[in-house]
């Protein structure tokens, strides 16, 4: 007995864990843990029964009849998922790349520096995260038309860039403000160029934090509806537009079958992040916006 | 931190970092409010509107439809705000002590917060519409025998669609804070305060909550306008009269007419204004925690 619990304790302390108490499960415990599975479990197993679900009559719990019909209408020509899939994925990556252009320096200034003046760049991040984006975008829709950028892919992710931009900034700021740049000045006098130093250093150091910021990004503009909606204007489709006719009254069946389209990449973000970046990281708190 | 001696080429390297992302949210952002303001007041000029004007803030302010709305909008925002945090907290408690499966359950616990919107809207409406999931297992336990036996939860009055799918989002997001605090400190101050003779209630109110608070503090301002700002859940779940603000806003913009623009763009501003409060609390809040 004793020697098993001390070999426990010592394995608990190679794991680094060492202070941490194990506690055995009393009823507050199994609530708490029973409430979250059911919570979280049961609407995405409601979502997909309903997507395979040929026919479910009141009051059967479980379908009466099952079919891939919901799928293959999904799929086929006539829902446009496919079009807003590849619509959406691209916006996503377009706004991604265009937020680490414009946010990976100001990110490093943010992290590694003191400045006059930096208090006012934190203000103006800060900005687009709490004022609704929605209230801009309505504001600009009508230079965006006059620029001929409503309903192109280039008008879609301008406007997806707003959200995006600030999140993307804080989150890489604070990777950066964990970063050392002492290993570029050795590069540097040992005559690596400006772009060996990012190729062989910076990058290698910071990749997982930006991996984490990108797939965050990537989520914000994917999530989007509204700003789409507005600047999209009808002919630029994303997946949440093309989902939400299904929502309100429309096929349910079909409508559980693209969001789980929808939600499927939040997921996969989410178990590839928890992974890198553990919990209460800045990623994980940013995600409130999505 | 590094302090830069300022040298010439030191002076003009932070300005030029900080540039590309500035100038992306002062043009599209913050030219989006001043355009927004600008048709607020009357000026647009494509639908021939020259004269600047307050009246249509003055008849969006008297209007009983928008007062309604900002009430729905405040009512719902607050009922969240409240809720999300008394369940978060607990379960934050819970799930910050290691014990069989708490890894896995804080998995769990963490999922709802990368998931859009409006997947939580549409699991909602299958679960709890009239003939959704929880009806059928309230008819198989016998509660009811018909869709009609079960409350309007969906497009219903007092928004409790709206209020599920919110809530659902936000308990991780404020569970996540609370969660990451408590485990930042660890537990000795909790061991110094029982030491000292401090019974279990006294540990939560004199050790536990003063340690949270600032964190939550900052996390219910963002939560508050998160759900006062979103659009898409309040349209898809809430009645068609009286709706929150943002939805009357674009539904107002969106008429053919192009002279309801003002007014949608009137009440944006509105929704504009009150974050704006939001905003500078946020800021008066870091600095406060900070010090």
């Amino acid at each position: 007995m004793t020697l098993s619990s001390n070999q426990q304790s010592l394995k608990k302390m190679v794991k680094g864990r060492g202070l941490a108490e194990r506690h055995p499960l009393n009823w507050t415990r199994w609530i708490t843990v029973g409430v979250i599975w059911i919570v979280v479990v049961l609407p995405l197993t409601a979502l997909f029964l309903r997507s395979f679900a040929f026919r479910w009559l009141f009051p059967d719990i479980l379908p009466g009849q099952w079919g891939l019909r919901a799928w293959d209408y999904t799929f086929g020509e006539s829902s446009r998922v496919i079009e807003a899939l590849l619509n959406s994925i691209g916006v996503a990556l377009l706004v991604t790349m265009l937020a680490m252009i414009v946010g990976l320096p100001t990110a490093r200034a943010l992290g590694m520096h003191d400045f006059r003046g930096k208090k006012v760049v934190e203000w103006i991040l800060l900005t687009p995260i709490i004022v609704p984006v929605l209230v801009a975008v309505m504001g600009i829709h009508i230079v965006f038309i006059k620029l001929r950028l409503t309903g192109t892919i280039w008008g879609v992710a301008l406007a997806h860039l707003i959200p995006a931009t600030p999140y993307f900034v804080l989150v890489m700021s604070s990777v950066f403000a964990n970063y050392s740049p002492a290993l570029e000045e050795t590069a540097r006098s040992l005559g690596a160029n400006k772009f060996r130093v990012f190729r062989y250093v910076t990058f290698p150091a910071i990749s997982s934090g930006l991996l984490g910021a990108s797939l965050f990004t990537f989520l914000i503009s994917w999530s989007q509806y509204v700003t789409t909606l507005l600047i999209g204007s009808g002919t630029f489709v994303t997946l949440p537009l093309v989902l939400f006719p299904f929502l309100g009254g429309g096929n349910a069946a079909v409508g559980s079958a693209i969001t789980l389209i929808f939600v499927a990449p939040a997921i996969l973000v989410l178990v590839l992040t928890s992974r890198s970046l553990g919990r209460g990281s800045t990623v994980m708190g940013g995600f409130g916006k999505i | 931190m590094k302090l830069d001696r300022y040298s010439l080429k030191e002076r003009l390297k932070i300005p030029l970092m900080v540039f590309p992302s500035m100038a992306v949210i002062v043009l599209l952002f913050g030219g989006g409010l001043v355009f927004g303001l600008l048709q607020s007041v009357g000026y647009l000029p494509v639908a021939g509107l020259t004269d600047f004007t307050f009246s249509h803030y003055v008849n969006v302010l008297t209007d009983p439809t928008f007062l309604r709305s900002l009430w729905v909008t405040f009512r719902i925002a607050f009922i969240v705000t409240l809720l999300s945090t008394i369940i978060a907290v607990g379960m934050a408690f819970v799930l910050r002590e290691q014990f069989p499966g708490s890894r896995i359950s804080t998995f769990v616990f963490q999922i709802p917060l990368p998931v859009p919107h409006l997947v939580a809207a549409s699991a909602v409406i299958l679960l709890f519409a009239q003939s959704g999931l929880i009806s059928r297992i309230a008819v198989a336990i016998g509660f009811i025998d018909a869709p009609s036996g079960f409350p309007v939860l969906i497009n219903d009055k007092l928004g409790v669609g709206i209020t599920l799918s919110f809530v659902w989002k936000e308990v991780p997001f404020i569970g996540l804070v609370v969660l990451a605090v408590l485990q930042s400190v660890g537990p000795k101050y909790e061991e110094l305060a029982r030491t000292l003779g401090a019974n279990k209630r006294q540990r939560l109110q004199y050790v536990l909550l003063p340690l949270i608070m600032p964190g939550l503090l900052s996390t219910w301002i963002i939560v508050f306008a998160f759900t006062f700002a979103n659009f898409e859940i309040p349209l898809l779940l809430g009645q068609t009269f009286p709706q929150t603000l943002p939805v009357q806003a674009f539904q107002e913009f969106q008429k053919p007419e192009l002279t309801s623009r003002p007014i949608g763009m009137a009440i944006a501003t509105v929704i504009a204004a009150i974050t704006i409060v939001l905003l500078v609390a946020y800021r008066r809040l870091a600095r406060y925690s900070r010090a």
